[in-house]
């Protein structure tokens, strides 16, 4: 499959593109102008491949293009801040569902030749199925669609054998090329429900580095089929994702102290009784929350995904502003995996107009909750738990966390008494400093700027 | 493609995006996790071909179904980085 030099040559000039993009994302000063970069990019790279000699069928082409592109962008353009996480997750599915389509039309016409064109249109294959449906789940998850953790009984071995089906399937593909078609359904299907079956128990505290995951699957499934069909911007563009997503992966799983085995294969858990948790939860009203933080020096606000949901984050900036027009010194700390991806809270902030200046990671902050009057905790939980520090027997033992429970007084604000994501009882909450501020993050942070400017 | 020259862009392709991603802020990692969404996009360009090639209404059917899907992606993944990255923009204008 040859294309003509001026294809080829606006092929490679978006290839260098995206890298270029790629790599003006990587600082916050250049990294809008580097999505304008790789988008010209893909527009040079698009525009080309009609130029390419012999190619049927271009009134279906460009109905896709329309249909599928401008369903993404006006769909892309509607959502929310907060839902972002998932959208990046169905559109990385369908790169991953596009990809193994690729492979399937290859099998089809027997096109697919010699051994490492076939193992690698497999490959591709089997990769791309499983991030389509699975990123489909972790759509699903967030979205609120499916609100459980489906667990088969055995289910880490119903997924090992299904792995060892798909790849026996596969293998013989490769043996028996051409394969016949019932061959090559058989493989597709049981490849898609393998990204289904995977994803299903996996909880919503996880889906971050499953998606950052799926999102290196399908780079790497497109630089596969990208071999297959000869086409080095594809190789390139999937293979650099691929690259990117597998040690963006590892950074949150690290950050999370899960190793990616355990996220994909064992259920957050207790592994036995924990430490005896002792205390009460002590309820506190709105009133006092606002007065324990108007007459602080210095608060230091812990966001989570409850905020997220509650899309709170305009009313907190609020809140953070009239506490600054008091005197007081506020402070954000982000958890590297609060929220659903990492820098979500950064996002969401951003959002709401918090300068950077304002919002501190982890190493930067923990020594400080020490000297903080109030710390606010809204809508996080398993990433302020002091028990990931001191009890082994936790799941979450040995995640790094924000210190809240170091300053004076910490206030949650909390829908319900319910544990986190992971499942796991909170110490923090029943410690003598912490008060619980029950409600939706929005009309409480809502009630506080009430009570703060009625003390002004 | 000649086998092992392909074996090279593999590599050197992998050593890149590793490069791109190891000294980058945890404030960008959401963004960045969207624009190499946005970046893998470019399967559509792959599916266009092999729409172009197809034959069979099975052929055209699976091919249509992947140029959307790649079209999306690519267009979905521009869409949310844009928007996300354009409100850093924003505040560093107004500071």
């Amino acid at each position: 499959m040859t294309a003509p030099f001026y294809v080829q040559g606006a092929w490679f000039v978006g290839a260098a593109l995206f890298i270029f993009g790629l790599k003006g994302m990587s600082s916050p000063a250049s990294a809008r102008r580097g999505i304008v970069i790789a988008g010209y990019g893909m527009l040079i790279a698009i525009a080309a491949t009609f130029l390419v000699p012999g190619l049927h069928n271009l009134g279906l082409i460009a109905l896709a293009l329309v249909l599928g592109g401008g369903a993404a962008w006006i769909s892309g353009q509607k959502v929310k801040m907060t839902d972002m996480p998932q959208m990046v997750a169905i559109y990385n599915g369908m790169g991953g569902g596009a990809a193994a389509a690729i492979a399937a039309i290859e099998f089809a016409r027997g096109d697919a030749h010699g051994l490492v064109t076939t193992t690698l249109a497999v490959l591709g294959a089997l990769i791309g199925a499983v991030s389509f449906t699975g990123s489909c789940v972790a759509w699903a998850k967030l979205q609120g669609v499916l609100r459980k953790a489906y667990r088969l009984p055995a289910q880490n071995a119903v997924n090992v054998t299904l792995a060892a089906v798909a790849i026996g399937l596969g293998l013989s593909m490769i043996a028996l090329a051409p394969a016949q078609p019932q061959l090559i359904i058989g493989f597709f299907v049981v490849a898609l429900v393998l990204g289904l079956i995977v994803t299903l128990p996996i909880g919503g505290a996880d889906m971050p580095v499953v998606i950052s995951l799926f999102n290196a699957f399908t780079g790497l499934a497109v630089g596969f089929e990208g071999y297959v069909l000869g086409n080095p911007a594809l190789i390139i563009a999937g293979i650099v994702v691929g690259a990117a997503g597998t040690l963006l992966t590892q950074l949150m799983a690290k950050a999370m102290n899960r190793p990616l085995s355990n996220i994909l294969f064992t259920p957050m858990v207790a592994s036995g009784p924990g430490e005896a948790i002792s205390g009460t939860m002590k309820e506190v009203g709105a009133i006092d929350a606002a007065a324990m933080m108007r007459y602080a020096s210095k608060v230091i606000i812990v966001p989570g995904y409850g905020m997220a949901v509650a899309h709170a984050q305009h009313k907190v900036w609020e809140m953070t502003e009239l506490l600054e027009e008091a005197g007081v010194e506020v402070k954000f700390a982000i958890h590297p995996v609060a929220g659903r991806m990492p820098g979500h809270m950064n996002v969401l902030l951003a959002e709401a107009g918090v300068p950077y200046d304002k919002i501190f990671d982890l190493e930067e902050i923990n020594g400080e909750f020490g000297q903080a009057d109030v710390a606010l905790v809204i809508g996080a939980n398993d990433v302020v738990n002091p028990s990931a520090r001191t009890d082994k027997a936790s799941p979450i033992y040995g995640m790094p966390i924000l210190d809240a429970d170091k300053a004076q007084n910490v206030i949650v604000i909390k829908r319900g008494k319910g544990t986190g994501y992971s499942g796991v009882e909170n110490a923090l909450f029943y410690t003598d400093n912490c008060r619980m501020l029950y409600g939706d993050a929005q009309p409480m942070a809502g009630e506080i700027i009430q009570q703060l400017k009625s003390m002004t | 493609m000649d086998g092992l020259l392909a074996l090279y862009i593999f590599m050197l392709a992998a050593f890149t995006g590793y490069e791109i991603i190891a000294k980058v802020p945890v404030i960008l990692h959401t963004p960045l996790m969207s624009g190499s969404n946005f970046v893998h996009g470019v399967v559509v360009v792959g599916a266009m071909i092999a729409l172009g090639h197809a034959e069979t209404p099975l052929e055209q059917a699976i091919g249509f179904f992947a140029v959307a899907l790649g079209a999306a992606n690519a267009a979905g993944g521009y869409v949310v980085t844009e928007r996300m990255l354009g409100m850093f923009k924003k505040k560093e204008g107004t500071q």
